[in-house]
């Protein structure tokens, strides 16, 4: 496999082809900070919180971290102005949705976000997928699914699905960065199958 | 039908076509598309069909119905050939004194021609009527010409002559190159020059390639797509299976509306018939080249037009648009090299085929050439598809060829380009249609959708009532998108009601900078543009709504 060599905020890193900016300024011991990326899963893109400024043939512009694969020579740069005033409007954003989200109150911290600028819309979700993507992807059984478009979007339990595969797996809930999911598991089991519990497991 | 198996006998067909058309034979072309369906058309169809049957005169009368021809606002339309007379808003009442006195008697019916609001002169033929004679129709004039229906009627105006001569007289590279020539750009929004697109799908990695047609047309106001391909879709699959040639495809799809039933049996009927000809399928026209298309339909939100959400659902998955590190020419439809055109821009392809390059460019402006297919609506006289060549102003589109405003009524902006287009006030009216102009002016040419307000509109709730168009018709997929618009629409949602608040408009500004900057796909990141056009012109209606 190739080596590539870049430069992230300043510092040289060795990469291999395949990787992302986030992947190699994780091996190099530079934060980006993240939202809806998981490991184990599929790069997502929906959070824009890795978003970083990268500067190629002496042109510079925004990319997400989690997807733009690296290449030679790429210069990124992971806190300029900018990007700190992008990151803290993103985080603004969310917290007109879950405003106690402990994962939201440390980077309004760090990033001097105010969690009342935007009138509040207690949905609780952040729509990060990570719940939807892991069951898809990891576990292949799709018991939770995004319903309708834009600002309509939301997560839902298919509950004929939920009610056979979910009562002893629950591995999505601590992936969720607010209560919601929880909340929305324990939703569907009261009013779709509140006996659910009680099957034998096979 | 037997099929065509070589340029000569593609050729003897259309001799033989031609020689069963006698020229003086009358014809009454009857509009057909959307517009004039909407206005009653069918019968108006019928009403002829019954008097020719009546008096025993199908033999000697054609009836063709026809695409759009664009005064869509005067429908239903008639033109009757040879003597091009043309008629406006005609009623089945209107059919037997057509027949007797203008098809038999060749007098023309003074009540049924479009009289010039302006001088009170009224016009005969087609081509007197100032809407049709201030345009340059080198795509749409052939509506009239054709029945969608019949590939003979594309043939006999030399259809198919363009693939003929692309596939023996001229290699991949040289229909490549005529179009890069040609500078043809693209017309389904960002103005992308097709021929360098086609080269990197080409030149990409893979045997495998695939061409798209984009034909969802979800943008607001926008119509003149449907009015190229409902109207004559063999024009654009020709445009089609030349630049399928050029790319080195052999598969292809058509990505369009689910809901216009008339589109699809057309598109439908279009590719049975070329099918039927051997002019798609294997060996086509006995080249040795082989092209099969494939009909998708849209799944009814506006995001699914752009371009890799697009290629997400032919593949059978939610149309979310996916970030283009990696460009869909190179890794498109099943990650193979993928070729997006708009409609329009494939219907292009036969004419600069036919004419060359050199012709192509002599029309239009520097660096945007050809002529453009613009829809106009608002509050115009005349809600039309018009054709002009790149160049031509605006303020001629809306008043010497829309014929102006209605009741005296003052215009205040047209805003182009739909829900991610930009408003461009009065005092600029005299910019010239043209990619770069546009954009410089914050408002992008889009599909050619062009919205005419007058002196009443409000832009703020113009620009709310777009808003809200894309909060609901985006993907809402990633949070500056999603939220940002979403908060957009709020603090809209308070101007509107008179209850703005100092700081509001710094507030939509940094909304702007989120999205624009920081979404996923170009839905969000120009869903700033209304927006920033609005404040950036009409900035005392912003101000105005806030309450100190
Ligand atoms: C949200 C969104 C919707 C779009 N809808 C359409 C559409 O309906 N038709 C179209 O031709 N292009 C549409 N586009 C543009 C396409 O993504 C793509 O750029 C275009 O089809 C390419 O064709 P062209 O190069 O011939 O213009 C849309 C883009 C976006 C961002
Ligand atoms: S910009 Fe809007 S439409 Fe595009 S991916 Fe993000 S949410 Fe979806
Ligand atoms: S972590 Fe990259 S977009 Fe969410
Ligand atoms: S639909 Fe008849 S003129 Fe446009």
């Amino acid at each position: 496999m190739s080596e590539i060599l870049l430069q992230i905020d300043g510092k040289e890193v060795k990469a291999t082809e395949g990787m992302t900016i986030l992947d190699a300024a994780k091996s190099a011991g530079i934060h980006i900070p993240t939202l809806c990326h998981h490991e184990k899963l599929e790069p997502y893109g929906g959070c824009r919180l890795c978003t970083v400024e990268i500067e190629t043939r002496g042109r510079s512009r925004l990319v997400a971290g989690c997807l733009f694969p690296v290449q030679a020579d790429l210069i990124v740069r992971t806190r300029t102005e900018e990007v700190d005033k992008l990151r803290k409007t993103i985080i603004e954003l969310l917290m007109a949705h879950a405003p106690d989200s402990f994962e939201l109150l440390a980077l309004a911290e760090e990033y001097g976000a105010d969690r009342n600028r935007f009138e509040k819309e207690s949905s609780f979700c952040l729509l990060c997928g990570l719940c939807v993507r892991y069951c898809n992807e990891v576990k292949k059984k799709s018991a939770i699914t995004f319903v309708d478009c834009g600002a309509e979007r939301q997560i839902n339990f298919i509950p004929e699905i939920a009610a056979q595969e979910c009562w002893n797996c629950k591995e999505c809930f601590p992936l969720c960065p607010t209560s919601y999911l929880q909340a929305a598991y324990f939703l569907t089991e009261a009013l779709a199958f509140p006996r659910a519990k009680e099957v034998p497991a096979k | 039908m037997p099929r065509i198996n070589s340029p000569a006998e593609l050729e003897d067909l259309r001799k033989g076509i031609l020689s069963h058309k006698a020229p003086d034979k009358p014809c009454i072309a009857i509009c057909a598309g959307t517009n004039c369906l909407a206005l009653g058309n069918q019968e108006v169809i019928r009403a002829f069909k019954e008097e020719l049957k009546k008096q025993s005169l199908e033999d000697k009368v054609d009836i063709r119905a026809t695409g759009c021809h664009g005064l869509c606002e005067r429908g239903p339309n008639v033109l009757i050939y040879p003597q091009e007379v043309y008629y406006i808003e005609v009623s089945p009442e209107d059919v037997p004194e057509i027949i007797a006195e203008t098809v038999l008697g060749k007098k023309v019916i003074d009540r049924l021609l479009y009289t010039d609001p302006d001088t009170g002169e009224k016009a005969v033929h087609q081509s007197d009527i100032p809407f049709y004679k201030k345009q340059t129709r080198m795509i749409i004039n052939t509506n009239t010409m054709i029945d969608p229906k019949r590939i003979d009627d594309f043939l006999a105006i030399g259809g198919y002559s363009a693939l003929s001569k692309a596939l023996f007289e001229m290699t991949p590279e040289a229909v490549l190159d005529e179009i890069k020539k040609a500078n043809l750009r693209g017309r389904g929004g960002g103005g992308f020059p097709a021929g360098l697109k086609w080269e990197t799908a080409r030149n990409a990695p893979g045997d495998q390639k695939y061409v798209i047609i984009n034909g969802h047309e979800g943008e607001p106001g926008a119509f003149m797509d449907r009015a190229i391909f409902t109207g004559n879709p063999h024009n654009v699959l020709e445009g089609f299976i030349i630049g399928a040639y050029a790319i080195g495809a052999s598969q292809g799809f058509i990505y369009t509306r689910h809901d216009m039933p008339q589109l699809k049996e057309n598109i439908y009927t279009a590719l049975a018939q070329a099918e039927e000809y051997g002019l798609l399928g294997d060996n086509i026209l006995g080249s040795g080249f082989n092209f099969h298309i494939e009909v998708h339909f849209d799944v009814g939100i506006f995001v699914s037009g752009e371009s890799s959400a697009l290629m997400r659902s032919i593949e059978g998955k939610n149309p979310e648009p996916r970030p283009k590190y990696i460009r869909t020419s190179v890794s498109g439809i099943w990650d193979k090299p993928s070729n997006l055109n708009n409609v329009e821009t494939w219907a292009n392809v036969p004419q600069i085929i036919n004419k060359g390059h050199e012709w192509y460019t002599s029309i239009g402006t520097e660096r945007s050439k050809g002529t453009k297919l613009v829809s106009v609506s608002g509050h115009v006289n005349n809600t039309a598809v018009v054709e002009v060549p790149m160049g031509t102003t605006l303020r001629e589109i809306v008043f010497d060829i829309c014929g102006g405003l209605p009741n005296g009524k003052k215009l205040k902006a047209v805003h182009f380009g739909g829900a991610m287009g930009g408003s461009i006030p009065e005092n600029l009216l005299d910019t010239p249609l043209d990619f770069d102009a546009l954009s410089g002016l914050g408002a992008t040419m889009g599909a050619g959708g062009m919205l005419v307000l007058d002196e009443d509109t409000s832009m703020v709730e113009m620009t709310r009532t777009l808003l809200d168009f894309l909060s609901k018709e985006s993907c809402g997929k990633c949070v500056p998108c999603r939220e940002g618009v979403r908060q957009m629409l709020k603090v809209y949602n308070r101007l509107c009601e008179g209850k703005g608040k100092p700081g509001d408009i710094e507030l939509l500004e940094d909304l702007c900078d989120v999205s624009k900057k920081a979404s996923l796909c170009s839905l969000g990141r120009t869903a700033y543009s209304p927006v920033a056009s609005t404040l950036r012109f009409f900035r005392e209606e912003y101000e105005e709504k806030i309450v100190q």
